[in-house]
């Protein structure tokens, strides 16, 4: 192989950074409407982390998955509850 | 109670660092973790299985096992959802939501809903069939077409998908992609060799053993993709409509 | 202190799933409202499988899916080292963890509606006051 297409540490570190911060984000916020869509954001950049990590097919599971099956039962379960919490 | 959570998370935090600390180093090539079986997987998952995603092919094939009771577990929490949230008796009247009333059709997005789901089916079933090569296999495909059904639903009306794909069909897929997935091993059982020993279809497919390994991947991997695409449909006509079927999102 | 800062260099992938677990683990004690605590165990799942992941890496390797497997023409026969591709193990695991994980998910908002559908809320303090006040 003459490219290393491992270990970027640069963007691994940002990747995870914003992950933590997308993770405090969403168990703070109030709406939680918004907290699912800052989960779906959260596995969407987990997955961008896990592609750099050389993990194509987790990769590939999490964005389908994460990013987009949980989101949208968190939110259509979210619609038949009380859309705002009190913590 | 949340300052004494905090208290005893860095605790936890604490605890796990000095644990971390005996770990290898990160993306070392001679961690543990590599050495004994994974090279096995590596080096001889090509010559023996005829797939070069290796993934795949040790997900299907070296732990088939795994995978088929995974594919039952996933088949048992769609089951589960069904019998909590299903019903088709209201004993007490459904909380008043203030929703807004949908008469007009959304020109938008049923016009893109149109374009998109064949596009979005058509990339599942390559998706499948193009696991042994590329990223991909029996899960992605399937979540990748139950989502379309759900893009669906979000664009028209819960109804419209029902129309098409009636509940019972659903739960028909559910339980017959896990009846392939066992059938297959059953058969190669039948045919004198281990439970999931794919290399027993080499007789009845008329090739050799590897190829036989490979085709039986293809198969197991549809049978996970047609319970997945049906439980993922599944789990959101329960939770969108609360269990009634009759209004989603 | 001059161990430490190699230990925070070279292992900081472990610091980092070390983090989302502190944070899914403290949104499933802490928090009151039940969707909260949903949303702070698949955090921590998805760190978990941050774990595993970041453990199956090596330095200078590519994906595992084999080049050789393609068709690719090379004059002599092809050999395939173990150590020019990334661990295929954690891999496989995490693929189940996750789908797994999703169900696990399924199954717990519809649990979630079934409270709200019986208490009215689903607030931690709201859900104990109507079980005190129910007439049992």
């Amino acid at each position: 192989m003459d490219w290393d297409a491992s270990l970027l540490w640069q963007f691994d570190l940002l990747l995870l950074l914003m992950a933590v911060i997308c993770a405090i984000a969403a168990l703070s916020l109030k709406d939680l409407i918004s907290c699912a869509v800052i989960g779906g954001v959260y596995s969407f950049l987990l997955c961008l982390a896990w592609t750099e990590m050389l993990a194509v097919d987790v990769a590939f599971t999490e964005a389908a998955v994460g990013a987009g099956i949980s989101t949208v039962l968190i939110l259509g379960t979210v619609l038949h509850l009380n859309r705002r919490s009190k913590d | 109670m949340k300052q004494l959570t905090l208290v005893l998370v860095t605790l936890i935090g604490v605890l796990l660092l000095q644990a971390a600390m005996d770990l290898p180093d990160w993306s070392d090539p001679a961690s543990p973790a590599s050495l004994h079986l994974s090279s096995h997987y590596l080096e001889k998952g090509l010559e023996e299985t005829g797939v070069p995603n290796i993934v795949t092919a040790v997900l299907a094939d070296y732990r088939s096992y795994d995978t088929l009771f995974e594919t039952v577990v996933i088949l048992a929490a769609g089951l589960i959802v069904l019998t909590i949230l299903r019903r088709t008796l209201r004993r007490r009247p459904k909380a008043v939501r203030p929703r807004p009333q949908r008469e007009s059709q959304d020109i938008i997005l049923q016009g893109a809903a149109r374009l998109l789901v064949p596009a979005i089916q058509v990339f599942a079933l390559y998706v499948v069939a193009h696991g042994h090569y590329s990223p991909g296999g029996g899960f992605q495909g399937g979540v990748i077409f139950g989502t379309s059904f759900i893009l669906l639903a979000l664009c028209y009306d819960l109804r419209v998908v029902l129309a098409r794909f009636r509940e019972k069909t659903v739960l028909f897929c559910c339980a017959a992609g896990v009846l392939l997935y066992a059938g297959v091993g059953a058969l190669c059982m039948a045919l004198g060799w281990n439970f999931l020993g794919y290399a027993a279809l080499a007789g009845m497919l008329g090739s050799t053993e590897v190829m036989a390994r490979s085709h039986g991947i293809l198969a197991v991997e549809i049978g996970v993709g047609i319970t997945v695409m049906a439980i993922m449909v599944s789990l959101y006509i329960d939770l969108a409509s609360g269990g009634d079927l009759d209004e989603g999102l | 202190m001059d161990e430490l800062l190699p230990f925070i260099v070279a292992k900081y992938n472990y610091w980092a799933a070390l983090i989302l677990l502190l944070i899914g683990l403290y949104g499933m004690i802490a928090k009151n409202n039940l969707m909260k605590k949903v949303i702070g165990m698949t955090i921590f799942q998805t760190a978990i499988i941050l774990f595993y992941i970041s453990v199956g890496e090596k330095k200078g390797a590519s994906i595992p899916i084999i080049l050789e497997g393609h068709g690719v023409a090379s004059s002599t026969a092809p050999v395939i080292e173990a150590v020019a591709y990334a661990n295929p193990l954690p891999h496989v695991l995490m693929l189940t963890a996750i789908v797994v994980g999703v169900g696990t998910l399924g199954v717990a908002l519809a649990l979630l509606q079934k409270i709200h559908r019986v208490h009215g809320s689903i607030e931690e303090d709201d859900i104990l006051e109507d079980l005190r006040n129910r007439p049992e």
